[in-house]
């Protein structure tokens, strides 16, 4: 037996994966009529987490005395390194998974309002999305991680039919389509990033890297090129981005919000790998990648800048917004991949934790600020849907679902005027104003970056000027749009203000508090984006703690 | 062997790509499970070509591995078999019910002159 102390701090890791998983399997014990009983399992679970994802940062911090890094691993089925799966905590993961966390518990008491009514199984199916996105961020196997993907899409595309209706499906069908091609790819490039290095490790694909002969280096690009279209479908860059504003417009608000997460996770793999392995100490492959994600991450920004501006429905655009934050980070990464400096880095980063969480309150806020502003919704908890739902009607006695006719939980109603100021401090945030994070963290990327350079070379280069000036105009056309639905909606409304309910104000007072903390707790915030900057732009970090992972149990024991 | 597998994966993923281009959610849905297929034998194959070799070693001793076939991609093929079985099977019942919903089989859920 090993010694406590050594053996329970790893257990730890797999918590953020197995706390959802035991939550959404536990609920599907109880029907759909003990809903409060799933939401009570939801909650205690989602405060677990938290809680771990505390416990997971304090643990990452903790060694900033000896050296700035730490990065833990958790050995699956205790089988050494290149051969098992492993699954490895560093600061950028702990970052992501307490992100996913944050923005899980707003998301899941806004459902409570109403949504966890409108079909079955919502809770189950929303545990298992953070199962999945959690995973993927913990995981350091390649196919791991598309086991993990795919756990993820599945709860999503449960997540996004969630409420039926003709709208969700139509776009259903485009969403699941274009993530089973993705996921194709994904399992091409896994392969053959198999059949060039022969492991699918990441630190040991990182290892294998730089040795790698002239002929299987451009197959390994192939592979990486195949893996980069796939996570970069998930992370909406500009061609393959189309799928994004009209399928996070049509799924229920809590569903949209969630789904701001997921983004994130193929900005993460991006961010995780193009570090990972075309890094400074890549040989002949650095930097491999770095300028199709500049170009594409400018592109992307460009084109939810136009978005924001010329989309019609308050949900859509919200998807264009929640395009420009993934640009303004895969540029970033670009940029930072092809040399541009640890500064950049960790602007992006801090601007990612406050724009992710910005965007899924925009989400929650977008339904009830277009709610009854067309005259015939009042019946229907969609404002876009023009039709009546006659499709679930149909169905629901077949499909034995529980309609949740009657007032939620708490019938308290809110006032119309608190979603207009929350509406108007969301603008403020996401245009990126001062004082709060996108601000700082556009400020810190831009600022960063032309310090960094101009050291080096003494001026500064056309793509950082060209960031800048997407980054500026991009926040203003955010500022424009959401100005428009807030004068059309708040000023000079016709509509005498919709029925909301408390429950559904709550959760985005919530996340403008979190974001209120961050900006208040800016100074602590981007000390710990920089050391996970430094750490990211240092691979032989995260590689030599992974492969020198110790196994933990009685090695001879396993031969009998 | 190898040109043989090769052509079979060229042919499957091209028809799967034509496929999944076409308008029709049948089309769509058979373009994806060819893909699927190519995909699969693609990851197969990236364990390296063997014939008659067992891919788990006897129990015991140091055997020569250059006489038996890699087991990870078999491994791995078997999870994305069953991965992609699953999500394809889910799309099909999407694509009914958006069938019954739109009375149109097609992808946009509205024919093109509509």
């Amino acid at each position: 037996m090993t010694p406590e102390t050594t053996f329970v701090p790893g257990h730890i890791l797999v918590a953020p994966i197995l706390i959802p998983l035991v939550a959404g399997a536990l609920m599907l014990f109880y029907d759909d009529r003990h809903r409060q009983i799933k939401l009570g399992i939801g909650l205690a679970a989602l405060a677990a987490l938290f809680l771990v994802s505390i416990e997971l940062i304090v643990r990452v911090k903790g060694a900033a005395e000896d050296n700035g890094t730490l990065v833990g691993t958790y050995l699956m089925g205790d089988w050494p390194v290149p051969i098992g799966i492993v699954l490895v905590l560093d600061r950028l993961s702990a970052m992501m998974v307490m992100l996913s966390t944050l923005l899980a518990i707003p998301s899941l008491i806004y459902a409570a309002a109403g949504w966890q009514g409108k079909g079955q199984h919502y809770h189950s199916m929303f545990q298992f999305l953070l199962a999945g996105v959690n995973g993927a961020f913990l995981t350091g196997d390649l196919f791991n991680l598309f086991v993990f993907f795919e756990v993820m899409l599945a709860a999503s595309y449960g997540l996004m039919l969630h409420g039926s209706g003709v709208d969700r499906i139509k776009q259903g069908i485009h969403y699941i389509g274009i993530n089973l091609a993705a996921s194709l790819l994904f399992l091409l490039g896994a392969g053959l990033v198999y059949g060039t290095t022969g492991t699918l490790n990441m630190a040991d694909i990182s290892r294998v890297v730089p040795g790698l002969d002239g002929a299987q280096r451009q197959l390994f690009h192939a592979a990486a090129a195949f893996l980069g279209i796939a996570f970069l479908t998930k992370a909406a860059i500009w061609p393959l981005c189309f799928w994004l504003p009209p399928t996070y417009a049509a799924a229920s608000p809590p569903a949209a919000a969630s789904f701001a997460i997921m983004t994130k996770v193929g900005l993460y793999v991006i961010l995780r790998l193009s570090t990972l392995i075309f890094g400074e100490d890549a040989g002949a492959s650095a930097g491999f990648g770095g300028p199709a994600l500049i170009l594409g991450g400018i592109a992307t920004i460009a084109y939810g800048t136009f978005g924001v501006l010329g989309a019609q429905g308050v949900a859509t655009k919200g998807g264009h917004m929640a395009l420009i934050s993934s640009g303004t980070v895969l540029t970033a990464t670009g940029i930072a991949v092809i040399g541009g400096g640890q500064q950049i880095l960790t602007g992006a980063l801090y601007y990612l934790i406050g724009s992710t969480i910005a965007v899924g309150a925009y989400f929650l806020l977008a339904e009830t600020v277009a709610r009854d502003e067309k005259e015939h919704s009042d019946d229907d908890d969609d404002g876009r849907e023009p039709e009546p739902d006659y499709i679930a009607d149909r169905w629901a006695p077949m499909m034995g679902t529980v309609e949740d006719e009657a007032a939620p939980a708490i019938g308290r109603t809110g006032s119309w005027t608190a979603i207009g100021i929350s509406f108007a401090v969301l603008a403020v945030i996401i245009a990126g104003l001062p004082p709060f994070p996108g601000f700082i963290g556009k400020f810190a990327m831009l600022s960063g970056a032309i310090r960094d350079n101009a050291q080096v070379t003494g001026m500064i280069p056309a793509v950082i000027w060209a960031y800048a000036g997407v980054l500026i105009v991009s926040g203003f056309a955010v500022l424009i749009a959401m100005m428009r639905i807030g004068i059309r909606r708040f000023w000079a409304s016709e509509t005498p203000a919709p029925r909301i309910l408390a429950l559904e104000i709550v959760p985005v007072v919530l996340i403008l508090a979190m974001i209120a903390l961050q900006t208040v707790k800016s100074g602590a915030v981007l000390s710990y984006t920089e050391d996970t900057a430094s750490a990211l732009l240092t691979p032989s970090v995260y590689r030599d703690a992974v492969l020198s992972a110790p196994v933990v149990g009685p090695h001879e024991g396993m031969e009998q | 062997m190898e040109l043989i597998l090769a052509l079979a994966i060229g042919v499957m993923v091209g028809s799967g790509v034509w496929l999944i281009l076409r308008p029709r959610t049948f089309q769509v849905i058979i373009g994806l499970c060819l893909l699927a297929y190519g995909v699969n034998m693609f990851i197969f194959s990236m364990g390296r070509l063997y014939v008659g070799a067992a891919p788990i070693m006897p129990r015991g001793g140091f055997v020569d591995p250059t006489a038996y076939a890699d087991p990870l991609p078999q491994a791995l093929v078997l999870t994305a078999i069953v991965i992609s079985f699953a999500t394809t099977a889910l799309f099909l019942v999407v694509m009914i019910a958006a069938r019954g919903a739109t009375g149109t089989d097609h992808v946009d859920g509205k024919e093109r002159d509509q």
